[in-house]
């Protein structure tokens, strides 16, 4: 029976060749805006570690001074270098890591080769095992190398491959804003998107390059990149790293922890608050305790990881592929229509009201799916022109499986949705007065 | 013109006159809220900056590690960026406008103040900041040369260093001092001392986005000298606009040789006019795209009224016929179904300007817009009836050309 209707479906758009092809280019055009906006949405909103984003949170603590305090307001999203170290030495957590951003100046030992930056990551030894590193070489370096503030480097492929030529590079030096660094580990290619672990570092732009112990950047004095937010005149002790020290009232450090069960989250949510009120209670914080511990998919959707912009497009699109229907739908009612002579005959021969509307059905099935056939096409056109837009995350704006099947099931439902009523008023049409001579 | 028998006939076929009506009510609410969202995004790109963009050369470069000597070598990379051909001024700063990134400082018009009064961003300059920038004072003066503090000397640790003056533009000077001459006042920033304004600019815009439309020129000049470590930004003023690449080029020849162990940041190393671009990219895809969907929506909507427009004329060919026959002229025709699609248009259109309120209404909520102005809907209505009786014109035409004969056929 499908085949029957099919065929006739077939025949009919031989019969309205231009009718038929505004309904399959109004379809296209619709579900290609739509696919392109989807996917580039879909991308931007994906779980960057899907097996552990449950079992990571970030935590925050609230440290800044009573001026500027508005009760009920989100406490800092980043750590003061104090707190960070004291929870790291406390280590409460499976796993806990303090990181932040920062540059590194690479001197090549290769001749020819002129020096360069390249972004940078402080972190404690954690970080590579929490967030799942893919190594090709070697591996992370352990909590002795961060104590006793070793020279060791973790390089990313990119890296390794501009230097060694993609080798086995473990052992080498590292030559980094003019000391040695021994490579203990090169990561695999590894592109997490976002960039969760810190949202002030371009969070969709590539890996860092280079990653070493936090507490030898301290000792080195390296420039960080991110965002650091002071309350207070650091300049009142006598601190020679600033704004950068221990005690300075700025927060600048991303601080994250892996916990297994809800339990462990609990627990972990509990010794923040004692810690907070421990902090109250001996003079150095002066707002009252809150305390966050958020898992990565809350974080992201707390710090609006879409950008406005790719919201606003998603709706336009939908609203665009809306009218695109609403198109179709008047373009099947007269279609439909136009044939109420022939529906009228086939009533007369026997079928029934469900027969005529099932090939009514089958027909606008069949337009959304060359329509979905073309505004593929559309969509893979849209997504090239996308990224070829100079921003950071337009390289991401790839179409995969389950963007690729969203976009037959949305042409072929909503050619099924936009089909429903002129199918209905098809099957309506009174055989006898079809069949008289008008 | 009998309004009469065209609303009978519509409303026997509700339902190809609902959809038309519905089509052209979404059409209609996109469209207004897409242009208006164009006009917002192209007055954010033709924000007066305050500074003189086509003249201005921007360096960006970095040293390895620490440099012991960064404030000596600054100095000879003014004098010798200054004695370049072609130059008129040049200036190092640790921040610019049209990039992501800023210093930022609260202020505050008494010491013991809870909550900030605004949040101003903190240019650091030296006496050349003004005239490199292109900058134009209407108040007050620029810094003189003794009035300058070394940016180590007052970062210091347990430095008790007071920054005496500061210049600040005019819409800061606006909201702190409101009717008031603001030379001569004072406010708190930087430390736990006064600072006293010298002198106010009429625009200087800030880097990123931070300040939303009311704050985005919440700028304050500091009298501090900063060594090419802080921030790394060398402006140079050209004299004449033709030969910015050649001076951009000698600029970064001259600051290679001077310190050799230095990086140069390539891609923040640009004119001006080349940084805004790029700075503003996004806003310009978002122009184009909107008025992309804008055409898209109008062919769409046209296509599908024309589809069942010549679909009505074929449906209604005996009773044109016998209109023809009684008398109707061809005109006569052609204004029925023009008549028809005008009273469709303005059902569409009246439903689409409710749309369109509750469209802004939302993005007002989400995306921070200001309220839809009263112009939009004018302009999108005549917008759509001219499309839709631009579309109905061709199948009406069709209709008028039907001959009195098809009335009395009998097939």
């Amino acid at each position: 029976m499908f085949a029957y209707y099919f065929d006739l479906a077939l025949r009919s758009f031989r019969r309205n060749k231009a009718l038929t092809a505004l309904m399959v280019l109004a379809i296209a055009l619709g579900i290609g805006a739509s696919m392109t906006t989807l996917t580039v949405f879909h991308v931007l909103s994906g779980d960057p570690i899907p097996n552990k984003s449950r079992q990571l949170f970030v935590a925050q603590l609230d440290p800044a001074s009573k001026d500027g305090y508005i009760p009920g307001e989100e406490p800092a999203d980043q750590m003061t270098r104090f707190d960070a170290e004291t929870l790291l030495r406390q280590h409460r957590g499976v796993h806990q890591a303090m990181m932040t951003g920062g540059s590194a100046g690479i001197e090549p030992q290769q001749a020819g080769m002129d020096p360069f930056y390249a972004d940078a990551r402080y972190t404690s030894a954690d970080f590579f095992q929490m967030f799942d590193a893919p190594f090709q070489y070697g591996n992370g370096w352990s909590g002795r190398e961060d104590d006793k503030h070793e020279r060791v480097a973790v390089i990313a492929s990119d890296l390794n491959k501009k230097l060694f030529g993609g080798g086995n590079s473990v052992g080498k030096a590292l030559r980094v804003n003019g000391h040695d660094f021994r490579i203990v580990g090169v990561l695999a290619p590894w592109r997490p998107t976002p960039k969760f672990y810190d949202m002030y570092n371009d969070r969709f732009g590539e890996l860092e390059q280079v990653f070493v112990p936090f507490s030898t950047s301290r000792d080195l004095e390296m420039d960080r990149s991110g965002s650091m937010d002071c309350w207070d005149d650091h300049r009142d002790n006598d601190d020679p790293e600033g704004e950068a020290g221990v005690n300075a009232p700025c927060t600048w450090i991303q601080y994250w922890v892996e916990l297994d069960t809800p339990a462990q989250v609990s627990a972990y949510h509990q010794y923040l608050v004692n810690y907070s009120d421990q902090q109250r209670a001996s003079g150095r914080f002066e707002r009252p305790t809150n305390v966050r511990l958020r898992d990565v998919m809350t974080w992201l959707d707390v710090n609006k990881i879409v950008p406005g912009d790719v919201r606003l497009q998603l709706w336009l699109a939908f609203g665009f592929l809306a009218v695109c229907l609403l198109n179709t739908v008047g373009l099947l009612l007269a279609k439909f229509l136009r044939r109420s002579s022939e529906i009228g005959v086939r009533r007369a021969l026997g079928a029934s009201r469900r027969a005529i509307f099932a090939q009514c059905l089958v027909e606008a099935g069949t337009i959304g799916l060359v329509g979905g056939v073309l505004g593929l096409g559309l969509a893979l056109l849209g997504l090239w022109a996308v990224r070829q837009q100079p921003n950071s995350y337009n390289a991401l704006a790839h179409l995969d499986v389950t963007m690729l099947l969203t976009t037959f099931l949305i042409a072929i439902v909503a050619s099924l949705l936009a089909g429903l009523l002129p199918a209905w008023r098809a099957c309506q049409v009174a055989p006898a007065i079809q069949l008289k001579s008008q | 013109m009998e309004l009469r028998p065209i609303l009978t006939t519509l409303r026997r076929h509700k339902t190809a006159s609902a959809l038309i009506v519905l089509e052209i009510a979404l059409s209609c609410a996109i469209i207004c809220n897409a242009m208006f969202l164009i006009s917002q995004r192209i007055d954010h790109l033709n924000r007066v900056s305050g500074l003189a963009e086509n003249e201005l050369v921007r360096v960006q470069l970095t040293g390895i590690g620490k440099d012991d000597n960064d404030v000596a070598l600054t100095a000879t990379d003014l004098a010798a960026l200054r004695a370049l051909p072609g130059v008129r001024d040049a200036t190092v700063t640790n921040e610019v406008p049209f990039v992501n990134s800023s210093w930022n400082s609260s202020v505050n018009m008494s010491k013991d103040q809870q909550q900030p009064t605004l949040s101003s961003t903190v240019y650091m300059a030296d006496d050349h900041f003004i005239n490199s920038f292109g900058l134009k004072l209407v108040a007050g003066r620029n810094f003189g040369a003794d009035e300058l503090i070394d940016w180590k000397t007052f970062n210091a640790p347990n430095a008790k260093v007071a920054i005496p003056s500061v210049i600040i533009t005019r819409s800061m000077a606006d909201k702190l001092f409101p009717g008031q001459q603001a030379v001569g006042k004072s406010f708190y920033s930087w430390g736990d001392d006064p600072m006293r304004v010298v002198g106010v600019v009429e625009h200087l815009v800030r880097p990123s986005e931070q300040g939303g439309d009311v704050g985005h020129e919440y700028s304050m000049i500091l009298p501090l000298r900063t060594p090419y470590t802080v921030g790394g930004n060398y402006v140079i003023r050209v004299t004449d606009p033709a030969r910015r690449d050649e001076v951009l080029k000698a600029a970064i020849d001259t600051l290679k040789r001077n310190g050799p162990s230095r990086i140069i940041l390539a891609d923040n190393t640009m004119t001006f006019e080349a940084l805004r671009a790029k700075y503003t990219q996004q806003d310009r895809s978002m122009v184009w795209l909107l008025v992309a969907v804008c055409i898209a929506l109008l062919v769409v909507t046209a296509l599908g009224i024309v589809g069942l427009a010549s679909f009505w004329v074929q449906q209604r060919t005996k009773q044109i016929g016998v209109r023809r026959a009684l008398g109707a002229t061809r005109g006569q025709i052609l204004r029925y179904f023009q008549t028809e699609n005008f009273l469709l248009a303005t059902l569409g259109i009246v439903l689409g300007m409710m749309l369109a309120y509750g469209i802004n209404q939302l993005l007002m909520g989400k995306y921070e817009l200001p309220r839809l102005p009263a112009l939009y809907l004018p302009v999108g209505a005549v917008a759509l009836w001219l499309l839709g009786q631009l579309s109905v014109l061709g199948p009406a035409r069709r209709a008028a050309a039907v001959p009195p004969a098809v009335a009395t056929r009998s097939v």
